[in-house]
């Protein structure tokens, strides 16, 4: 008896092989693939979730309309998503599995760094175009002439958040506290540090405290910098970690503003905070409460179709996703080769100078990494992320 | 003749497996996936040393997997890549081929001297007890690694595509296909001929009673040294090729959720058991791959799975019996002791 179970097993293992060797056949011709390479399970399933919510509606918006037209000819458009459970082998998995399985055109996604530096190599490895979406760590595109971005870099946002907060807060000195675990945190963390003692001096950031990625309790670094007595105190942190740490430093006696980063603009945030974080500042890719055209059409379809104000990430995924369609339009016919298609589409993505997406305009020189203009919003007492400046690169 | 199928037929499926790779019958895709397992199977192969065969509980396997894998990849990056360390690199592209197997030894090495910091506790303590050193062990690693800005901190580490190019550029076969065959091979073999000798059994007589054993004359601290040391060098030997798959590592994948998934491989083939543990680093990878498009379901069907595989068979797919022992046969077919 024992040993028909075994048998049975070996069986069913053998099947399953079979049935996965045999997965990906059947093609279509009037029908443009994009692949999404999303983080769907895992870490952050919030910010896969939020991608394809955006890649969805512009699915909609484009095949009710009959497709994507391509020299004259319409296209329906299909996505394939495929989970990378936020993990840096599975997202190379995904990748691979989208270019030589689902055969797809481009790929949007990874969204976080740690997921789009392997896929990105994958991608320009096997000269597929791939658009992330989200990524800020400059690797994800160097010396990768297959691989873009629609965010804007690390060390681009540090500066942002050095002078604004000079100029709002007339401070002098500046206190950091950051996730040394988080590669995001920690870059941005130094590059702040850099840049506010290349302003003020050396010594007038007075307390650079850190923390790891699970921590809960931040009184021993609070204090530090509670007692170091600095202008303000910059947060490049997640959300989830923003909500304790401002509650933990107010009752510790803190009453001066802060300033964070993009991390911070998470549908979730004033949920987890409350009043604390009320009239706090950050910089992010786009302000959500008073935007105008195209960019309130988008948050308020989205709010309509999914109940949640759009957080960046959504917003990114739109501009990256028709960054590509726009692509594949300007390149003018539609190559039955998939990889005489995907040769044509990347030309066309590295010819396209300037974009105009809902997260503001971006402009290309080459490199993948769009020039763009970071906002600093201001928490309303409703909760909502108030616009309050625009910071172009010079 | 007989007597070698086995060994035959498994170099030949080696053989066609690359021959297929080279000439574009199995995509990239499979041929990654194929890796994935290779290494997947290594590494739960060797941590049934530890886990299955002397009866401990370490669950900080993937420390050392990330230990291998950072030392191999430093190796091969200072070799032969562009790096903000050394500048240039040290030797040309063509001496990949021979320089790469001494980087993974490399990282097998300094992995199995990792190992340590769990083998000297062993002496004294077992159970629940070492198994939160191995915990912290793996811990340990990680915040090492995220502390280190010479080589990434948390942001990872690149650059090993030039030793994987300078190897093809030698001759164009899939050479990480290979490496990662012959390693899978290797760590198998090994293990394989280690807890059959004299000497490895000694493992599970540890896992039977330690006093009884020590009193049977085996020297239970080295027992546990090399079982330890051999565990973690192969788990960086798997980490070193790992690493050049992915050509980028990041301290955290290689954190607890990477030793829990070893773990759960090793349960659900059967402790003590080498074809268990083979069998059920295929079936978790496989079952990953085939269960994607179901997104989040994936991870409610897959742990429910587990969960009726210990309701109806507590010891895993295989027990602790190998696959000789359940179809007697298949023992004609090779000579192994």
């Amino acid at each position: 008896m024992k040993r028909m179970t075994v048998k049975v097993l070996v069986a069913v293992l053998a099947l399953a092989l079979g049935a996965f060797a045999l997965m990906g056949c059947g093609k279509d011709s009037d029908v443009i693939k994009i692949g999404f390479n999303l983080e769907l399970t895992g870490d952050i399933p919030k910010v896969g979730e939020a991608s394809k919510f955006a890649a969805e509606m512009l699915k909609e918006d484009i095949n009710s309309k009959g497709g994507l037209e391509v020299a004259g000819k319409k296209y329906k458009l299909e996505f394939v998503y495929q989970d990378n459970e936020a993990k840096a082998d599975s997202a190379v998995n995904a990748a691979l599995k989208l270019i030589t399985q689902d055969n797809v055109v481009a790929i949007v996604g990874p969204n976080s760094s740690k997921q789009a530096i392997p896929a990105g190599g994958i991608c320009n490895d096997n000269q597929t175009p791939m658009v992330s979406p989200w990524s800020t760590n400059p690797d994800t595109t160097k010396d990768r002439p297959w691989v873009f971005r629609a965010a804007f870099l690390d060390p681009f946002q540090g500066p942002v958040a050095a002078n604004f907060a000079a100029k709002q807060f007339s401070a002098k000195t500046a206190a950091v506290l950051f996730d040394i675990a988080n590669d995001y945190s920690k870059g941005l963390a130094e590059i702040f540090k850099a840049e506010w003692e290349k302003k003020s001096g050396a010594g007038t950031v007075v307390a650079f405290e850190s923390h790891g990625t699970k921590d809960q309790d931040f009184s021993a670094q609070l204090t530090k910098i509670v007692a170091a007595k600095p202008d303000f105190i910059f947060v490049p942190d997640n959300y989830n970690q923003v909500a304790l740490i401002i509650k933990q430093a107010h009752d510790l006696g803190y009453k001066g503003p802060f300033m964070g980063s993009d991390a911070w603009g998470s549908a979730e945030l004033m949920t987890l905070c409350g009043k604390d974080c009320i009239g706090q500042f950050f910089s992010t890719h786009y302000a959500a409460a008073g935007a105008q055209g195209a960019t309130k059409e988008f948050i308020d379809r989205y709010n309509t179709k999914y109940k949640y104000v759009p957080d960046d990430v959504a917003a990114l995924t739109w501009d990256a996703t028709r960054l590509v369609l726009q692509a594949i339009q300007e390149a003018g016919k539609v190559d039955k080769d998939i990889k005489a298609e995907r040769k044509i589409v990347r030309d066309a993505l590295a010819n396209i100078k300037e974009f105009a997406g809902i997260t503001g305009t971006m402009k290309f020189h080459g490199t993948g990494d769009p020039d763009k203009c970071a906002v600093v919003v201001q928490i309303s007492p409703e909760g909502k992320f108030e616009f309050k400046e625009s910071v172009c690169p010079q | 003749m007989q007597k070698h199928t086995f060994t035959i037929s498994l170099f030949a499926g080696i053989f066609v497996l690359t021959a297929m790779a080279q000439f574009g019958v199995i995509n990239q895709y499979l041929v990654s996936v194929i890796m994935l397992m290779g290494v997947n199977i290594m590494l739960s192969t060797s941590l049934n040393l530890v886990n299955g065969y002397m009866g401990e509980f370490s669950c900080g396997h993937g420390g050392f997997m990330c230990v291998g894998a950072y030392v191999s990849s430093i190796v091969t990056v200072l070799l032969f890549s562009k790096n903000h360390i050394l500048g240039a690199p040290l030797l040309p592209p063509s001496l990949a081929l021979f320089a790469f197997p001494l980087a993974l030894f490399a990282g097998a090495a300094v992995a199995a001297v990792a190992g340590l910091v769990v083998a000297i506790p062993s002496f004294k303590t077992r159970g629940d007890y070492l198994a939160i050193i191995t915990l912290a062990a793996n811990y340990i690693v990680i915040s090492a690694i995220d502390n280190m800005e010479i080589i990434g901190g948390p942001r990872g580490f690149m650059g090993m595509n030039a030793t994987v190019n300078g190897m093809e550029g030698l001759l164009d076969i899939p050479w990480m296909l290979l490496w990662v065959l012959f390693g899978t091979v290797f760590t198998v073999w090994l293990l394989r001929r280690f807890v059959s000798s004299t000497l490895g059994k000694g493992v599970p007589a540890i896992a039977q009673d330690e006093i009884a054993a020590e009193i049977m004359s085996v020297d239970t601290n080295r027992m546990k040294l090399i079982a330890f040391m051999l565990s973690s060098g192969l788990a960086g030997l798997a980490g070193g090729l790992f690493a050049h798959i992915l050509g980028y590592v990041n301290p955290h994948s290689f954190d607890i959720m990477k030793s829990t998934e070893v773990m759960v491989m090793v349960y659900l083939g059967g402790m003590g058991s080498l074809s268990g543990a083979t069998l059920s680093a295929i079936l978790f990878t496989v079952l990953l791959e085939v269960l994607r498009p179901l997104e989040i379901w994936k991870w409610v069907v897959i742990p429910l799975l587990l969960i009726l595989l210990m309701q109806f068979r507590p010891e895993g797919i295989m027990g602790n019996k190998e696959l000789s022992d359940l179809f007697p046969k298949l023992k004609k077919y090779y000579s192994f002791k």
